[in-house]
């Protein structure tokens, strides 16, 4: 059984209709690239996976469960995380304690037992800071924990990112333009951190880019989204190469 | 380098409690030394209220980012259930310490039913919006409780909204509630120590709700609520939560305030928006989130008029003047920068960084 499965989704914002007709599958483990040109609705994709739009029709399927529909906070709990294209961090926030909201429903104890200081939130507390050790080592951002996020230089706070989604122990992450804005050798820094999160979270992953060396370079399948509508799909080299595909977003 | 921070975290909080009792216990020693003159002595419960509504608005205003102008509105309802309470059981609890304690407890629980009532549907605005209906609350709150006229008699309880007439007493009856004329005869139960006291309980709650899973969650709100949202973060539960609280400490700021006054009325000059206004003068001026701040500048900007009343007409001209200062030394370029460079800790602690650095 897939993963992810996507059905027939789409929704009108009055007259538009941004997606029409989307389909995917996405099976457990793996590097899924999700492009197109601007304004194709690759984020209104993203949107609708992740509950902060509700889909007109359609339905979305996560491991066998059904989630159209549901709000945001149900989704991440059932198992997706995302990133953001323009990047939404807790700026006022260490960044230990971004990762530790995320963290959030995995470690819990009551806002009486954090106010009285009860055993149990040292116990926590305690837990949760090991684990958010844990997940910043991974993303070379230990050296920074205390650090006030919105101080991060840009390529750490997309790194810093995907820690905090990764800490709310998803089946399947969403990365929207994770290389935006990065130079060439952070591109390549970034492709190897995405690999490694899923070799080592055995994480599946779906990501938005328009880095075509990134894509090319990381991405199994890929789907080509255009007006709306799925232009193509398949394994990476085939879509790349497909002369609809070159006319419509790579160019000659 | 966690445990550092960590340290300096819980260091900053010890400096905020052990100011409180070094207050307290310099302002005692000045008090058996006759120096502190009786005007003063007057003052130093309200100056627990005012710190603990500081603090209090702080966890709404700083803490949770939310604009809220109506504190003086949970105040008032604190002030009035305790006054209420007090007055009702004057006989049948003889003992100051227990019936102050219920007293506490009904404020702040009454004041919370409120904060979370309101909130409700005042939590989907936000910004500007949020503080004009929050404003309107507090007035509202206000308004009711003066067209409320409540007394007892051996039949039960008399309810009226026109006056103490129309609530058809037998002759033993007592009004308790005399609508605009208010609540008179509360015992006078509270004292500078019981605010102190106060003063801490309401530091311990807001600084460990803070420093804990619940104001993590808050402070995420505040920063980034799509972003938030989409961690599983539940938005209204810890927008309430905040919310409600500030709303159940305002309620104990009331009931000290209400037990330390023979009347109690409400009048626009202590429960109006006036109030509410110098409550977010405090917070804004002691710096936003910053709970020392908020503190050190409710004790200041209450004592300065006080103490500057010699100087007759030209006080509320001083008043106005540091107001505009502190704003201009904390909040502008200039003043920040003039801060970096002369500041204590640059000045003395500067080779000590030094040394943590290496």
């Amino acid at each position: 059984m897939a993963l992810l499965e996507v059905k027939e989704l789409g929704i009108s914002f009055g007259g538009l209709r941004a997606v029409d007709d989307f389909h995917m599958t996405i099976e457990q483990g793996e590097l899924y690239g999700l492009i197109g040109p601007n304004g194709a609705g690759k984020t209104t994709v993203f949107n609708l996976l992740t509950g902060v739009y509700k889909p007109t029709d359609g339905y979305i399927l996560l491991d066998g469960e059904n989630i159209t529909g549901k709000k945001t906070i149900e989704i991440n709990q059932h198992g997706i995380a995302r990133t953001f294209q323009n990047i939404r961090l807790f700026n006022e926030l260490t960044v230990k304690d971004n990762v530790k909201v995320g963290l959030h429903n995995h470690h819990t104890y009551s806002t009486l037992t954090g106010i009285l200081r009860l055993p149990k939130y040292y116990k926590v507390e305690k837990e949760m800071d090991e684990r958010a050790m844990e997940l910043l080592k991974v993303f070379d951002l230990d050296g920074e924990a205390d650090y006030k996020a919105s101080n991060l230089p840009y390529g750490k706070q997309r790194k810093l990112e995907i820690a905090r989604a990764l800490a709310t122990d998803p089946k399947l992450l969403l990365l929207d333009e994770p290389a935006a804005g990065m130079n060439p050798q952070e591109t390549q820094e970034l492709m190897n951190t995405i690999r490694f999160v899923r070799d080592e979270f055995h994480m599946t992953i779906l990501l938005i880019e328009h880095d075509m060396k990134l894509v090319s370079g990381i991405c199994e399948k890929l789907t080509v989204l255009n007006f709306g509508q799925i232009l193509t799909e398949g394994e990476t080299s085939e879509v790349l190469n497909d002369p609809k595909v070159i006319t419509a977003y790579l160019g000659e | 380098m966690k445990m550092k921070a960590l340290s300096k975290n819980t260091k900053s909080n010890l400096i905020t409690y052990g100011m409180v009792i070094l207050a307290y216990v310099v302002m005692e020693i000045l008090t058996r030394a006759g120096m502190v003159s009786s005007l003063l002595q007057g003052l130093l419960v309200p100056l627990c209220t005012y710190v603990i509504l500081a603090v209090s608005l702080n966890l709404v205003v700083g803490i949770s980012g939310e604009l809220s102008l109506g504190h003086a509105g949970f105040m008032c309802v604190g002030a009035f259930a305790s006054a209420f309470f007090s007055n009702y059981t004057k006989e049948a609890i003889t003992v100051s310490g227990l019936r102050f304690f219920l007293a506490l407890l009904i404020g702040a629980a009454v004041a919370a039913l409120f904060g979370f009532l309101i909130g409700i549907p005042v939590l989907r605005l936000r910004g500007d919006y949020l503080a004009i209906v929050t404003l309107a609350f507090g007035e509202i709150i206000k308004n009711v409780i003066n067209v409320i006229f409540l007394g007892h008699d051996s039949k039960g309880f008399h309810i009226s909204f026109k006056d103490a007439f129309s609530m058809n007493m037998e002759p033993d009856g007592e009004v308790l509630i005399n609508g605009p004329q208010g609540i008179t005869g509360t015992p006078h139960d509270s004292s500078f120590l019981i605010g102190i006291i106060l003063i801490l309980i309401t530091l311990f709650i807001v600084i460990n709700m803070v420093n804990s899973r619940t104001g993590r969650a808050i402070m995420a709100i505040r920063d980034n609520r799509i972003a938030a949202e989409s961690v599983g973060i539940h938005i209204t539960k810890y927008k309430l939560l905040a919310f409600t609280v500030s709303a159940s400490l305002a309620g104990v700021a009331g009931v000290l305030y209400a037990h330390n006054l023979s009347t109690l009325a409400a009048q626009p000059k202590n429960f109006g928006y006036n109030m509410s206004i110098m409550i977010l003068v405090f917070v804004v001026l002691g710096g936003i989130g910053n709970i020392r701040g908020s503190i050190i500048a409710a004790v200041v900007l209450t004592l300065l008029p006080e103490l500057l009343r010699s100087l007759n007409d030209y006080r509320m001209l001083m008043y106005a003047i540091v107001l505009i200062a502190t704003m201009i030394f904390t909040s502008s370029p200039g003043g920040q920068a003039f801060r970096e460079r002369y500041s204590l800790k640059v000045l003395f602690g500067q080779k000590k960084q030094e040394k943590e650095a290496e």
